[in-house]
């Protein structure tokens, strides 16, 4: 019984994880994309280090597991915050669905730009980015 | 038994094409911080199979090296972005 649970729990998350990869892959946006990166991954690696809390059946182990459980669900969240703040400020595009950006006029033009330069990242496989690369900065 | 085999037949298997799923945006995402989230997922993936494999070979201690792992994972993305701020107009 406690192993069906077990492999049952375990199945479930590495089914989330597996969202969060198609996910990964399929999006349109930067920012769709870290969304379900975040939210999938992180309840897969909940489900999974549950199961293990479940497995052991020992008080160190649980309590770590939980441990682990609360740092991820803590973390994850600020790194994708952090991730997608700099994103747009460096002027990543939405997807052309958009049909609401909250943050469009709050930053200056030139938020992120210590010395007024272009601010853009440029597509690094496009032909002039590619040639800039390899002419190095004038 | 029931649980080798979901093991080996469900959880290692969705977890490598989850791997393999971010490496292919990892090799294709068209700017940076996309190349750095599909890192960021691989690395949480590469968290979920130690853990796995905990169970697999019933040693507990594999728990502290998935924590150590997510600590690593999350200080690389805080990384990755402080960089990206610094960025100054060339990739």
């Amino acid at each position: 019984m406690n192993e069906i649970l077990i492999s049952g729990l375990l199945v479930i998350g590495s089914f989330f994880m597996l969202v969060a990869g198609l996910g990964m892959l399929r999006m349109p946006d930067l920012f769709l994309r870290m969304s379900c990166s975040t939210k999938a991954a992180t309840i897969g690696v909940g489900t999974m280090l549950l199961a293990l809390a479940l497995y052991f059946e020992d008080l160190g182990v649980a309590t770590r597991a939980l441990a682990t459980i609360c740092f991820i669900f803590l973390t994850a969240p600020v790194g994708a915050h952090r991730i997608g703040r700099i994103a747009y400020l460096v002027g990543v595009r939405l997807w052309e669905g958009t049909i609401t950006d909250e943050l469009k006029g709050v930053y200056p033009a030139d938020a992120c730009l210590p010395f007024g330069q272009e601010c853009l990242i440029p597509d690094i496989d496009a032909p002039e980015v590619r040639n800039d690369i390899e002419q190095g900065p004038e | 038994m029931i649980l080798q085999a979901a093991i080996y037949y469900m959880v290692f298997p969705l977890l490598s094409v989850t791997l393999v799923l971010g490496f292919i945006r990892l090799l294709l995402g068209p700017t940076l911080p996309d190349r750095i989230i599909a890192f960021e997922l691989m690395s949480i993936t590469a968290a979920g199979i130690i853990v796995v494999s905990a169970i697999t070979t019933n040693q507990a201690v594999l728990l502290d090296v998935a924590s150590a792992w997510a600590i690593v994972s999350f200080l690389s993305v805080i990384a990755f972005s402080y960089y990206i701020e610094k960025w100054r107009g060339r990739p």
